[in-house]
């Protein structure tokens, strides 16, 4: 498996050439792969339905239990499916409708790359190379949506789709990350026999939630519906594929997944429920709102979105199959109309509702996919989509009468049969609106597509009518094994088209006639909801770019308080930010140390010295002479020296004396050119307080750390080390002569380095003058720099050399 | 001696608080010989026994200073000194340039926020900071335009 998600990404890479090679057969030629991929992935399903998984693992990084593992079994086989088999239809598809485009070499490769990157996230076993994959589909679906990177509509709606899903997945990783902490491992095909332990974990709840907002924002629940309808303005076969079968689907794909090892709890039904069946009711009412027929189709996908997700949460047996039955409708009648209406707008210029109208003669085959489609995707028998729908009712029915939850079931269930009737409504608008009636005027002159661009809608819809007829295969290859993976244990598992007079079928029956009827009143149930919408005045889509706004203002606002553009206001944050931590964590982990009689057991000398030292350093720091100052700071290097020499560190000592004499000669040297001390002095009492508060506080820490080390023993392995090699092994019997040269020579050489390159900065900073400073007043500096070289250097100066 | 380290590193720290450049500068030295005093102390301190071997012995017998410290000191010094030296004459220079070593009125890589006062340099002959930082905020508005990008 990792070889074929390997392939898919090489064929990425040769994708371009090819496309520039054979650029009119380019979707043809680069849809073997994918095509071979679904064959090969379909080669699979008869053995997963007889219960064997498979399971294959190369190590990445083992140390952290990251592995590239992946698993085939009834879910992730299905979803393989649908990636490959619609995938090679969506790139043939491509070739046709993107025809002549410039970058369509660039867009071949990106979506063979989100195909390779789709592929890892539904096979993938190891939860941190799922995180990996899911990332990969975020940034190319990024590409893809912005492939008509002219265009500011189109880069926006990229860029908040990314922001949306990577926000979602960063908090997701949180939570999968955690539920491989709490679950002691991070193969999912592991952790799913851990369920009954992960759901009695007292960090359920925080895993639960965190997973579900990567979950919600992949695929477009509300609150995040808002991204979907603006992705479309990607080319349509990126929203056939992206938006209808894979992408928006690699939430649910990993809701299903983990629906054996978080499922089947409360808060898990409640939430996947409410949030599953308002995303679909708000769908189909923003769905029959609109007039661009992809528009219809993006907001229709959130409904199907929605009650995928609603079934996921209801759980049982009935629920799984509808849930694995009605995946299969949706892709392939999605898809199918996604692809239809970009066939139509490419031959007639237009995708607006209103200016199409009596297509069905002049494109027969796009009118006979586009009409099996929508017809699953109304849920007449016998299409899937019916069977999808029936069982659809049997689960809501089922949590409102023997699930606990007697209320929302009830609720769930009208909430369904609205969205539904809603949907009708829209499969009428895709379908009769433009294909029946009368023939109208469209901006180019319509004709029957070529056959790369019907290949791929009328396979699917057919896929969609046989697969209903002929449910009974289905069942067995793949709605059972499907069942098995989210139940996690093998279902019994019964599709049919007729199940007799029952409570679904009225619901069905009742959902048909409220379809036809608020289809018929369509002008008028849009103007309805217009007017419900205007009242609320609330929209999703423009509170996201209020967020945005308001996020940009807080940086800036921090950015005004932190970066004020003060140099002393930089160092004191760091200070006193360096401060506060170590006093944090020096009260948290119980460090503090009191003085030991130690510290006053020194000999005099020391009290001595340490007198001078703290003598100088007050003057250094009182002092307003420049020459008292610099004076105090020599005092200071040289007691420090002599505390070397005294304490057994003389090489020590002799280049302490050796720089300390240098400084300050070299600073009395400059110093002299440079104003007074008392030139700038802090400009009042309060923030020399305020400086003096923080200075004693970093003091009082560094005591205070001092004390709590030197009462530590000392780690004394390095030093022993050196100790016995010093003479065995470096040939020297001045050990720290030896640890510089020799053992740590390397290091010794990039000191050499740095003190080198401050040399060679000092003294090109000497000699660096501007040259044409003195010619000009600022005014024509402005002018002359910016044409010429721009340094920042222009500026003019007294002329007083050294 | 932790008494004094941390009077030391006071005494810096108020001196790398300073507006004035070279009082910063002083900052620096002072600091890094608190830091150097730190790194000897926490190594041990012992009274008089350089890590040297004897003759005749193959490594260190008895008590000794701990070497490992000494070593890591001995490179932090020249470091610091390279430091200084540079900073020094960073400070030198932009007194030169700027005419003036009050690093409130430096303000060229961050130009004022316009609700910020920046005091007038205490030299009429030496340019203004805010027209030097208005002009390299023009250059590079210019640059980014010509470049055909959106400086906001």
């Amino acid at each position: 498996m990792l070889s074929a998600i390997l392939g898919i990404f090489a064929w990425a890479v040769i994708a371009p050439i090819v496309a520039r090679r054979w650029p009119r057969h380019a979707g043809w030629v680069l849809a073997i792969p994918p095509a071979f991929l679904t064959v090969w992935f379909a080669s699979f399903v008869p053995g997963i339905a007889a219960g064997e998984a498979v399971r294959e693992v190369t190590p990445w990084i083992p140390g952290l239990g990251v592995n590239l593992s992946f698993y085939l079994d009834g879910l992730s086989v299905t979803f393989a499916l649908m990636i490959c088999g619609i995938g090679a239809l969506i790139v043939v598809y491509s070739g046709g409708y993107l025809r002549g485009d410039a970058m369509l070499p660039r867009f071949f490769l990106f979506i063979l790359a989100f195909m390779g990157s789709m592929l890892g996230v539904v096979l993938a076993d190891n939860v941190i190379a799922l995180i990996v994959f899911w990332e990969l589909t975020s940034v190319t679906s990024f590409l893809l949506i912005g492939y008509l990177h002219d265009s500011p509509q189109s880069r926006r709606s990229a860029l908040q789709a990314l922001l949306v899903t990577s926000l979602g997945g960063l908090i997701m990783m949180a939570g999968l990350i955690l539920l491989g902490i709490v679950g002691g491992g991070f193969e999912l095909s592991e952790l799913a026999d851990r369920g009954g332990f992960l759901r009695e974990h007292p960090y359920y709840t925080a895993i639960l939630f965190l997973i579900l907002a990567g979950a919600f924002t992949k695929s477009a629940q509300f609150p995040f519906h808002f991204w979907l309808p603006n992705a479309m303005d990607a080319p349509t076969p990126v929203s056939a594929y992206l938006h209808s079968a894979t992408m928006v689907k690699a939430g649910i794909y990993l809701m299903a997944r983990l629906a054996p090892t978080l499922g089947g709890t409360e808060a898990w039904t409640l939430t996947l429920v409410t949030v599953g069946s308002i995303t679909a009711v708000l769908g189909a009412v923003l769905a029959v709102r609109q007039t661009d027929l992809k528009r219809i189709l993006a907001y229709t996908t959130i409904t199907a979105l929605g009650q995928l997700t609603m079934l996921i949460g209801i759980g049982g047996t009935y629920a799984l199959e509808t849930f694995t039955v009605y995946l299969l409708a949706h892709a392939c009648y999605k898809g199918a109309l996604f692809m239809g209406v970009g066939a139509v707008d490419h031959e007639t210029g237009t995708r607006q509702v209103g200016e199409l109208g009596g297509l069905l003669r002049l494109m027969p085959v796009t009118a006979a996919a586009i009409g099996l489609a929508a017809l699953s995707n109304a849920g007449l028998p016998p299409f899937l989509g019916f069977i999808g729908k029936e069982f659809m009712y049997s689960s809501t029915l089922g949590l409102a009468e023997d699930g606990g939850m007697p209320a929302l079931g009830w609720v769930v269930t009208a909430a369904m049969v609205v969205s539904n009737a809603l949907m009708m409504v829209t499969a009428g608008l895709v379908f009769i609106k433009p294909f029946l009636g009368a023939r109208t005027e469209t901006p180019k002159a319509a004709h029957e597509a070529p056959i790369g661009l019907w290949l791929g809608p009328i396979v699917l819809a057919a896929a969609g009518l046989g697969l209903g007829v002929f449910h009974g295969e289905l069942e067995r290859l793949l709605v059972a094994p499907v069942a098995a993976s989210l139940a996690g244990r093998p279902m019994e598992v019964h599709i049919y088209l007729w199940g007799g007079l029952t409570p679904p079928l009225w619901l069905s029956v009742a959902t048909v006639a409220l379809g036809i009827v608020l289809y018929l009143g369509w002008p008028r149930v849009k103007a309805g909801f217009d007017g419900v919408a205007a009242a609320l005045r609330y929209d999703s889509d423009r509170g996201w770019d209020g967020f945005l706004k308001g996020l940009v203002k807080l940086a800036a606002a921090q950015t005004r308080v932190i970066q004020s553009g003060y140099l002393r206001h930089y160092v004191m944050f760091t200070i006193t930010f360096t401060t506060v931590a170590i006093a944090a964590t020096m009260v948290a982990f119980d460090a503090l140390t009191a003085p030991s009689l130690m510290e006053l057991d020194a000999p005099y000398t020391a009290w001595a010295l340490a007198l001078i030292v703290l003598t100088a350093t007050a003057a250094a720091v009182l002092a307003t002479s420049r020459l008292v100052a610099i004076l105090s700071l020599g005092v200071v290097g040289v007691v420090i020296a002599l505390i070397f020499l005294l304490y057994g560190a003389p090489d020590v000592a002799i280049t302490q004396f050796m720089v300390e004499t240098l400084v300050v000669i070299i600073v009395a040297l400059v110093l002299a050119r440079l104003p007074r001390l008392t030139a700038f002095a802090r400009p009042n009492r309060r923030s020399a307080l305020r400086d003096a508060v923080i200075s004693i506080a970093f003091g009082a820490v560094v005591t205070a750390l001092m004390l709590s080390v030197i009462d530590l023993p000392i780690p004394l392995d390095l030093s022993d080390f050196f100790a016995s090699r010093s003479l065995t092994e470096g040939f020297g019997r001045n050990v720290v002569n030896v640890i510089l040269v020799d053992f740590r020579a390397v290091d010794t050489l990039g000191e050499v380095l740095v003190v080198t390159t401050a040399g060679l900065g000092a003294f090109s900073l000497l000699k660096a003058r501007p040259k044409r400073a003195r010619r000009e007043s600022p005014e024509d500096a402005d002018a002359t720099s910016s044409q010429q070289d721009g340094k920042p250097s222009v500026i003019e100066q007294n002329g007083d050399r050294p | 001696m932790a008494f004094t380290v941390g009077a030391m590193a006071a005494g810096s720290v108020y001196l790398l608080l300073s507006h004035n450049l070279v009082r910063v500068l002083f900052g620096l030295i002072l600091l890094s010989n608190a830091a150097n005093f730190v790194i000897f102390s926490a190594g041990g301190m012992v009274e008089g026994a350089p890590p040297l071997i004897a003759k005749g012995a193959r490594d260190l017998a008895g008590v000794h200073a701990n070497p490992l410290p000494q070593a890591l000191i001995l490179t932090a010094i020249v470091i610091s000194f390279g430091l200084l030296a540079f900073a020094l004459v960073l400070v030198y220079r932009t007194y030169q340039e700027l005419g003036t070593i009050d690093s409130d009125r430096m303000r060229l890589a961050e130009p004022p926020y316009d609700d910020q006062d920046i005091p007038e340099p205490e030299n009429p002959h030496r340019i203004h900071v805010r027209d030097a930082a208005r002009r390299v905020g023009n250059r590079v508005d210019n640059r980014m335009s010509a470049n055909g990008s959106d400086p906001a």
